[in-house]
Formats: C-alpha cells, sequence, structure tokens
C-alpha cells in the first residue's frame, strides 16, 4: 500500500496553484487536508502525476466575516471550525457539524473545501452546506464562478469543478438569531461515514424552510417546501424521494433516513 | 498483595519502552543490502491459473511458484491423523489453481516496497475462472464445484461427538431450537504480519525475524517446507504487536522470504499492509449452526442436538490444520454445563475463502453465542431469570473437578457463585425496576448475561487425539544467575502482549526474590531458549511460567549449598529469602553467591556441584486436562428500537482466573478481550459477494470498535486455585473475549423482548435488529 511515485508542490499563492492545476501534460490532484486522499494514494485508487498540496496559501485557510456571509477558506479545518471560527449563530452550527466529524485526528487536518470537493455522499459538509445555502466560490485561470453548494455536486464523488478550477472559498451566509437547525446523522462509531443523515433549516426572517437528506449513495436531496418541513417529514415522502437515489429499493435505507430526518426536525424544534 | 512476587499488581516492566513508541518491530529492523517484497495476489476466487505475463524489464525481479518448486520447495501441508481428513496442499504461491482473492500468485522483489509495488502492478496472470464456492452450506451440496478437484467433496472433515438421544427429545417438555451465523471476522492485532529473512555466513543459518508467536513452530515448519535442517533455521521474533492467533501459523509468505533470501543471498522483508491482511489472510470465527436444547419444566437441560459448519476457506494451516475449529465445537459446545445427552455433527467445509485461524478464543465465542443463546430461550419458555436457568444447570462447586459430557476435566471453581455476583454486581432489580418505566428517548433497555469456562495450557491428549503437526504437553525454562546477581530467563513463549517480561519475572522473584529490575527475559528466539510450541491458547503462564518456578527452585538449592559453606553453616540449617541465604543471624546475598561462584572458585566447597548457577527446567501440570478459567459476563444495553443502535451502558465481568500472578495484566487482558468481543457481537463482518470478492477491504467497510464504542468494563475476581499448577495458576488469555457476544445478545433479545423481536446472528448489526422488530411486526 505505497502510492505511484508522484512529484508534490505546495505552492503558497492562489495564482502559483492556478498555474499548476493549469497543467495539461500530467494527472494532477489537489489535496486539501489528504484525509481521504491519503488512503486513495496509498490504496493507488489515485495515481497522480502531480499533487498540489494548497493548504499553505493564506487566502484559503482564513475566515472572513463579511457583510452578508461568513467566508470559510476551502483549506480552514474542522478542528477550527470546532474551536469557534466565529461567535454567533452561524460560527454555533459550524462548530457542532465540525465537532461530530470523525475524530479530532481527522477534523486536525480535515478541511471544509477538502470534503466538499471529495464530494462523498456521506460527508457531513456535503449535507449541511448544502442546507445552510453556501455558495461556493470556484477558482481557475479563467477567472471564478459561483456554484450553490446544493448544486455543486454532481453525483457521487463528482462535482462541478472543471478541470484546473479548484474550489477555495465556502460562503455562509449569516443566520438570523432566531434561525433553527438540525442535524442528526445515524453511523455506528465515530469515524464512520453516515448510513443515513439529514439537515434541516428554518429561517423566516430569510425565507428559508429547508430539509436535506443525505447519505443517499448520490447527491443529497434537497426539499425546499415549507409544507414538507410542516409535516415532520412523512416517511411516504421520503420513500418518494429517495426512489429516485440509488438507495430507493432498500426498505432499511429508507426508513432510517425517515427517522433521521423526523430526528433533524425535532433538533430543530420543528 | 504487598511487594514483587506472585499475585502483586505491580506495572509492566516492558511499558517502558512500549509506551514511548522505542519497541523494535519487523517493521523497525534494516538489514544492510535489504529488498523489499511485494505479492502479486489473484484477484478472482476459483479459478485454473494458466500463465503469467511479465514484461521482460522486470523479469528478474519476479518469482513464481515455479522458481520454487524448481528448488524443490514444498507446498504448505498441515494434515490432521482424525479419520477421514482430506488433506490439502497449499504452494506459497499458487501453482496451477487459485482457491480464494487474494492468494499469492507472484512475488517481486526491489529496493522499496513502493517499486516492488510499481513491478507487482505490471504483472498480470491468465486464469479460467471456475464457479465460486462462497457460502459453506452450498459448499456442502451434491454439484458444488470442488476446490481441491481430488476430493469427492468440499468437506476437510466430518466428526460426530456422542449420540443420538430421540426418546428424550420426545419426550421433553421444552425444546428451543436456534438457526445461528456468525460472521467471518478479520484478526487485526495492531501489528499486521511481518518478516525479514537473511542468511547468516557466519553461522550457515537462514535467519527468519518475524512477527511471530510460535518461533520453534515456524522452524519446524520452514524446515518441512524448505528442506534445510531445523539446526540450519533460527526464528527470532523481535518485539512483536499482538497476534491472537493470526501469528500462530507458518505463513506462505515466510516460506515465500526465506526461500528469496537464500536464493539471492541478499536480505529481503516483507510488511503486510491492512488491505492484505484485510482481505487475503487473518480470517476466523465464521460458523453455521442448527440447534435444539431440550429442558425439563423448570430449565434444567436434558440434551442438545447440534449440526454445526465451520467455513475453513481453502487450506489447512500450519500447525493448527483446517480441523481444529470444528473439532473444538464439537468437545465445547456443552459449555460449563452438566447435561445427560448430547449429539453434535459439524463439517470443516473447504471454501474459496481465505484460510481460517484460530482466533483468541478458538471456537469458544461462537459456541458460548450459542449455548447462552438457547439458555435464555429455556428461561424464556419455562418463564424463569435466565440467571436461574443458568444456576440450576451449572456444574456446581460440590462436584468439582468434575468431568463433562465430552470428557472436559473441569478443575475447580464455582461458577454458580460468578453467575449470582453478576446479577447483584449489575443491580438486576434495578434494571428490571427500569424496564418497567419508559425511557424518555424511547429507547429499550435489555440486561444480558453469559456464563463459559475456558481450557487453557491444552494437554497432549487432546492434540495427539487429533494428530495434527504441534502437540504440547510439557515446557521448558532456563534460569542463569549472572556474575552480579542478576537473573536471565530464557523461554521458549512469546510475549507480544502478555506481558511475561513483568510476570516471569514476578514469578522468578517469587522464587529467589531478586528484584524485578534484575530479571530479564529472553524469550522468542530459536538460537537463545529452549524448544516450545509458543505463545497460544492460554498457556503460558501456566506451562512456561511453571518452567521459571522449576528451574529458580533448583536454582535456590544450588544457591543454598554455596551459600551455606560461605557462612560456615549446614545447607540444611540455611534459608533463602529476601536474595539472601541466612543462617542464625549471618547472610550472604546472592550476588556474593554468584561472585564466588564465577570469580572466586577458590572460594567454593570442593564438592560443589559443577553444573553451577545455570538451570533448565521443566514444568508439567498434574492433569494433562489443561486448566479452567471461567466467568459471568453481564451487559446492559439500550437499543435504539427506530436505528437498530446498541449502546452499552453498562459491562461486568466477574472471572475467577485462579491464583492471578498479576492482576493488573488480568484485567488487561480481559479489558482486550472484552473489546474484541464486542466487535464479534456488534460490529465485525467480512462479505463476500457472490464471486468471491471480498467487500471489506479497508476500515471504511470493516468496523472495529474503538475507544469511543468500548464501554467502562468492570471486573470482579474470585479466586479458586487450580489444584494441578504452579501457584494455583490458570489460564486467562483468551477469556474476555469469549462471552461479550453472547452477553450482548442476551441484553438486547431482552430489551426487543416488549416488541417480541429476536436476533440470532452475530454481528448483530442495526439493519438485523429492524430486520428482526419487523419481523415481529408482521407475525403480531
Amino acid at each position: 500500500m505505497k502510492p505511484v511515485d508522484f512529484a508534490y508542490e505546495r505552492p503558497t499563492s492562489l495564482a502559483a496553484a492556478l498555474d499548476l492545476l493549469a497543467r495539461d501534460d500530467c494527472a494532477v490532484r489537489v489535496m486539501a487536508g489528504a484525509q481521504s486522499l491519503g488512503p486513495m494514494l496509498n490504496l493507488r485508487l489515485a495515481q497522480p502525476d502531480l499533487v498540489v498540496d494548497i493548504t499553505a496559501i493564506a487566502e484559503l485557510t482564513s475566515v472572513r466575516r463579511e457583510k452578508q456571509a461568513l467566508a470559510v477558506g476551502a483549506c480552514v479545518t474542522h478542528a477550527r471550525l470546532e474551536d469557534g471560527a466565529a461567535r454567533d449563530r452561524t460560527g454555533e452550527v459550524l462548530a457542532a457539524i465540525a465537532g461530530g466529524i470523525a475524530y479530532r485526528a481527522v477534523r486536525n487536518r480535515g478541511t471544509i473545501g477538502g470534503s466538499l470537493a471529495h464530494a462523498d455522499p456521506s460527508a457531513d459538509w456535503v449535507v449541511c452546506a448544502a442546507a445552510l445555502g453556501a455558495e461556493l466560490l470556484l477558482a481557475s485561470k479563467a477567472g471564478q464562478r459561483t456554484v450553490a453548494a446544493a448544486e455543486f455536486m454532481v453525483g457521487p464523488f463528482e462535482t462541478a469543478l472543471q478541470p484546473g478550477e479548484v474550489l477555495v472559498e465556502v460562503r455562509l451566509p449569516w443566520l438570523s438569531e432566531r434561525a433553527r437547525w438540525g442535524y442528526c446523522k445515524f453511523c455506528r462509531k465515530a469515524g464512520e461515514f453516515a448510513q443515513a443523515s439529514a439537515a434541516v433549516l428554518c429561517d423566516p426572517a430569510r425565507d428559508v424552510q429547508r430539509c436535506v437528506i443525505g447519505a443517499t449513495s448520490g447527491c443529497p436531496v434537497v426539499i425546499d417546501d415549507p409544507q414538507f418541513m410542516r409535516e415532520g417529514g412523512r416517511s411516504e415522502r421520503v420513500t418518494e424521494l429517495l426512489s429516485a437515489t440509488p438507495l430507493g429499493d432498500d426498505p432499511f435505507a429508507v426508513r432510517t433516513h425517515a427517522v433521521v430526518l423526523r430526528r433533524a426536525l425535532e433538533r430543530a424544534g420543528l | 498483595m504487598q511487594g514483587t512476587g506472585v499475585g502483586a499488581r505491580v506495572r509492566r516492566k516492558e511499558d517502558d519502552r512500549l509506551l514511548r513508541g522505542r519497541g523494535r518491530f519487523v517493521a523497525d529492523i534494516a538489514l544492510v543490502g535489504m529488498r523489499e517484497l511485494a505479492f502479486v495476489r489473484s484477484p478472482v476466487a476459483h479459478a485454473r491459473l494458466r500463465g503469467f505475463e511479465i514484461p521482460d524489464a522486470v523479469r528478474h525481479a519476479v518469482f513464481t511458484w515455479a522458481d520454487l518448486a524448481q528448488d524443490g520447495v514444498k507446498p504448505i501441508r498441515a494434515a490432521s491423523g482424525l479419520p477421514g481428513f482430506k488433506v490439502s496442499e497449499q504452494p506459497a504461491m499458487a501453482s496451477d489453481k487459485v482457491r480464494f482473492v487474494g492468494e499469492p500468485i507472484a512475488v517481486c522483489v526491489a529496493d522499496s516496497r513502493a517499486e516492488a509495488e510499481d513491478i507487482a502492478a505490471l504483472v498480470s496472470a491468465e486464469f479460467d475462472e471456475l464457479p465460486v464456492n462462497v457460502d459453506m452450506l452450498a459448499a456442502c451440496e451434491a454439484g458444488a464445484s470442488r476446490v481441491h478437484e481430488h476430493w469427492k467433496d468440499n468437506v476437510f472433515l466430518e466428526t460426530s461427538v456422542g449420540t443420538p438421544f430421540p426418546a428424550v427429545a420426545a419426550a421433553a417438555p421444552v425444546k428451543v431450537c436456534r438457526t445461528i451465523r456468525t460472521a467471518r471476522q478479520c484478526i487485526l492485532p495492531l501489528e499486521g504480519k511481518g518478516v525479514v529473512a537473511s542468511w547468516d555466513r557466519q553461522t550457515e543459518q537462514l535467519v527468519l525475524q518475524t512477527a511471530t508467536q510460535m518461533p520453534h513452530i515456524v522452524r519446524s515448519g520452514l524446515s518441512e517446507c524448505l528442506g534445510v535442517p531445523q539446526d540450519a533455521i533460527r526464528v527470532i521474533a523481535p518485539d512483536v504487536g499482538g497476534g491472537f492467533g493470526w501469528k500462530g501459523l507458518l505463513q506462505p509468505e515466510e516460506v515465500v522470504a526465506a526461500w528469496l533470501a537464500m536464493r539471492m543471498d541478499q536480505p529481503v522483508r516483507w510488511i503486510e499492509d491492512r488491505r492484505e491482511h484485510l482481505v487475503a489472510a487473518a480470517n476466523a470465527r465464521e460458523h453455521h449452526y442448527e440447534v435444539t436444547a431440550y429442558a425439563d419444566a423448570r430449565g434444567k437441560l436434558l440434551g442438545v442436538e447440534a449440526t454445526a459448519h465451520v467455513d475453513a476457506g481453502a487450506y489447512s494451516i500450519y500447525p493448527f490444520s483446517a480441523c481444529l475449529e470444528a473439532a473444538q465445537v464439537g468437545s465445547i459446545l456443552p459449555g460449563p454445563y452438566e447435561f445427560s445427552h448430547y449429539h453434535c455433527r459439524t463439517y470443516s467445509v473447504c471454501t474459496n475463502k481465505p484460510p481460517i485461524v484460530p482466533y483468541r478464543g478458538v471456537a469458544r465465542p461462537n459456541v458460548c453465542f450459542v449455548i447462552e443463546q438457547l439458555i435464555d430461550g429455556i428461561a424464556q419458555a419455562v418463564g424463569r431469570e435466565s440467571w436461574e436457568v443458568r444456576v440450576e444447570n451449572l456444574v456446581p462447586p460440590g462436584k468439582m473437578p468434575f468431568d463433562n459430557i465430552t470428557g472436559k476435566h473441569f478443575d475447580s471453581g464455582d461458577y454458580p457463585e460468578s453467575v449470582r455476583r453478576a446479577v447483584a454486581g449489575i443491580d438486576l432489580a434495578g434494571v428490571r425496576a427500569r424496564q418497567r418505566q419508559n425511557e424518555p428517548d424511547g429507547r429499550l433497555i435489555g440486561v444480558g448475561l453469559a456464563t463459559y469456562c475456558e481450557q487453557g495450557a491444552h494437554g497432549t491428549a487432546v492434540y495427539h487425539g487429533w494428530g495434527i503437526p504441534m502437540v504440547p504437553g510439557h515446557e521448558q525454562a532456563q534460569a542463569r544467575i549472572t556474575p552480579d546477581g542478576g537473573l536471565e530467563l530464557r523461554v521458549g513463549v512469546q510475549s507480544h502482549g502478555q506481558g511475561m517480561e513483568t510476570t516471569f519475572a514476578q514469578v522468578a522473584h517469587e522464587v529467589l526474590g531478586i528484584p524485578l529490575e534484575r530479571i530479564r527475559l529472553i524469550h522468542g528466539d530459536t538460537g537463545l531458549t529452549p524448544y516450545s510450541t509458543g505463545t497460544w491458547g492460554s498457556r503460558s503462564m501456566v506451562m512456561a511460567g511453571g518452567a521459571v518456578a522449576t528451574s529458580c527452585r533448583i536454582l535456590a538449592q544450588r544457591l543454598r549449598r554455596i551459600g551455606a559453606h560461605l557462612l560456615q553453616a549446614s545447607p540444611e540449617d540455611s534459608v533463602l529469602a529476601g536474595g539472601c541465604v541466612r543462617s542464625g543471624g549471618a547472610e550472604v546475598s546472592i550476588a556474593e553467591i554468584a561472585h564466588t561462584w564465577y570469580r572466586a572458585p577458590q572460594l567454593l566447597p570442593l564438592d560443589v556441584d559443577p553444573a553451577g548457577l545455570e538451570v533448565t527446567g521443566g514444568h508439567k501440570p498434574k492433569s494433562d486436562h489443561g486448566t479452567f478459567s471461567y466467568a459471568t459476563h453481564a451487559a446492559v444495553v439500550a437499543v435504539d428500537p427506530e436505528l437498530g443502535l446498541v449502546d452499552i451502558i453498562d459491562y461486568l465481568v466477574v472471572e475467577d482466573a485462579g491464583t492471578m500472578v498479576n492482576p493488573m495484566i488480568v484485567e488487561g487482558q480481559i479489558h482486550g478481550g472484552v473489546a474484541q468481543g464486542i466487535g464479534t457481537g456488534l460490529y465485525e463482518c467480512s462479505p463476500y459477494d457472490n464471486e468471491g470478492q471480498p467487500l471489506a477491504s479497508t476500515f471504511m467497510d470493516y468496523l472495529v470498535p474503538g475507544f469511543t464504542e468500548v464501554p467502562h468494563i468492570r471486573v470482579e475476581h474470585m479466586h479458586t486455585p487450580s489444584p494441578y499448577t504452579e501457584f494455583g495458576m490458570k489460564g486467562i488469555g483468551e477469556g474476555g473475549a469469549i462471552a461479550p457476544a453472547a452477553a450482548l445478545c442476551n441484553a438486547i433479545n431482552d430489551a426487543l423482548r416488549p416488541l417480541g423481536a429476536i436476533v440470532s446472528d452475530a454481528p448483530i448489526t442495526p439493519r438485523r435488529i429492524l430486520a428482526a422488530i419487523e419481523a415481529a411486526g408482521a407475525t403480531r
């Protein structure tokens, strides 16, 4: 279990990183914490020619308070968010999510952007960023663009990132003080990816009433439907929604997803 | 207990280096010019191997079985003398046929492991695929493709223990039937397997530094495969990070590495990676049972009838063979209970999966899982608390020593008292009261018990009866006083987590009074230690510890004789105590005696025993049946009936290890064993698809309990010394792992009782719990 021979670069500016990512003479992989990429390299599931480690780029490791959003650099670790990168309602929610990811050793190195870009269907940020209405800032040599978190993942381990493009920032709109939030995941042990997960956000001040069902083996299912939320995520609707995912024909998965969604709603006081 | 002798809670001597990361394991060994190995492994489960495609550029660095066979290397062969046993031959790398995914088919040599893996990626093989035997029951059906084609079926061995008892069965008021499966598990010591092989030109020996529990047995097996005499082989176990049975075998990779070191006249190293460990090896515990218990209206057992299948995998392993596991099932399924009728048929089934390896407790965790479910089933049928039914059926202390229905000789103990203490300690009444209230979070509370007895320090007769390549029965130890009064102990067993550097020193200290820090244990090296079958079967403390005591007693006599002379007293009037020979008011220390023997022999008595201060002593317990420690485990669980999650909220072990040399180490053994048993009960499963592909190849898919899943484990001790051993010690190493799956299963079923649901297969996963609840709902 040793990786193939690859070159390794750790640029200190985004421009330098983008230059490396734009190379078309070799297979390039971005490394943003290596908590998934590391094992994939060792198992030779990933066999890049060049690994570009983006964790030394200052703008990717900063947390900035902007008027509309909390701007979290892609290489901010789960541990930093867990320890309270922002001391308000939004920061509290991020801390709670981050603190439930795997165990501290993983959180010390794993990053929010790395997790989103890896796009494991069971990952916490994939589900929660969609529920929080995050916007993802992507950059390439051609320029920058923004994609809604709910649309960033296009399939299991597949994202909207184009060749030469990298996720640089996760912009989380400020929650109002009365926003209600609930997240629940079902797994048997710390560090195991969730078998079922759900996140809900009810923020009437911003007219947000959103449920997200995760760990579907595909993209998270986003439901922006006040009635669905009011009805407590009835299990018939969950069954219907999951029927379009790879889990549709597994009654155990349908049942546990419905339970997890209901518990997320309960945790939000809904 | 004061002091540092037998019974003292002293800290482990070896922990200073191990906990500081200063141990020296196989992967820490680097020899000059050492090459690294990577194996090409079969990607298919069952196929004829037609040939290889190896690019010319790397041909010189790739070796296959044909190369070994040309040098006369023989396949690994572990036969059993039991009638009807079918012998498998396991070439160290597949020859004409592959029989499981992960079987080595070629080896690649390079300067680094990564480069060796690069070469391995270039090697491909051509296969003609054959139908795959994945399920052990299907593999027994007529028409199944045969794993070994010259056999008439896929059964290594079929046995029958006891006789059918149809009249008793027909008349029995209570009948409890179960079909029970236990999963294929992976053993997972912290350190995987690893080996460094080299040729020592000075001693003209093949030197194998290998992560093994049994260096002397590895040497014998290696000699048989390579055709090299045993005196030309030295096997050394450096620090070894746990074994649990996985390192009690001759591994195919060891044979390949040894052959390469000789062939290339260069040191070679192979370090098993975790993926190889999970998919290609180290498999254990996959059983299937059809079982019925018969009882009277009080719940007294009348008889047990069982058919057991063991999925033994593709080959018979050296030295334990493919029959050990099932043979154990037949002889130990009755557990610690007394009853009159028993009939058990067992099948050791050959499948296209890795060979099964005896894992801590061997078949005991499985049979305990089975018999303890039956006891709870009987209790429910007769409307009594399960502990009452246990006490009703356990061998009572007044009958000890007791020969059970399969001829096991239980040496001593009060089995029912362990149950009563567990019931009190777990606060059964309190749990029952709590169950009458609804939990605020909707979870269901349950309490479960499991009782077992564990044979340790096995004797000669049973293993001779099985006729496998290794038969234990006696043990030796060497004890040598150093010129400055320290003590060196040499034993052929191997310590890989058992703390023998401490406990054997405690035994020696008990006899000689030499301080622990002046006692050094040399172990795990065929070149330096007496022969031993090694560390397995909860035997080392009883057997090698017993031999250490014998050796030290002989040394004590010789020390006393010289000491008495120096004190100008008679040996009869002198005593050895506290590290000194004393007579009247005078004393002379062991250090002074040692100095005299080695460096001032002019002061010795003229008739001194010239054998000196170096002794090889042996031990053979008074009984050939081994020791029987026992325990009752009690678990309280909270089951989430919506998700099937299980939380262990209390766990108690009441156990009897006889005389404990170091209670802290006994407790550590129990804690570790219980953690593994929780894995058996709730988490661990190595599934295969219909093509025989392993589905759990990383820790993302193979769940092991970690520190967040293992609760605080409370341990209470009972003390019934064995009548047959030094100090009354009993083997304890495996016990912790035996009962947890059973106790947890009974606790979960107790929790699910209001729903009418019952689970019976291990691991007890959320999926299985929800399926059981659903099935119960459907039948209501």
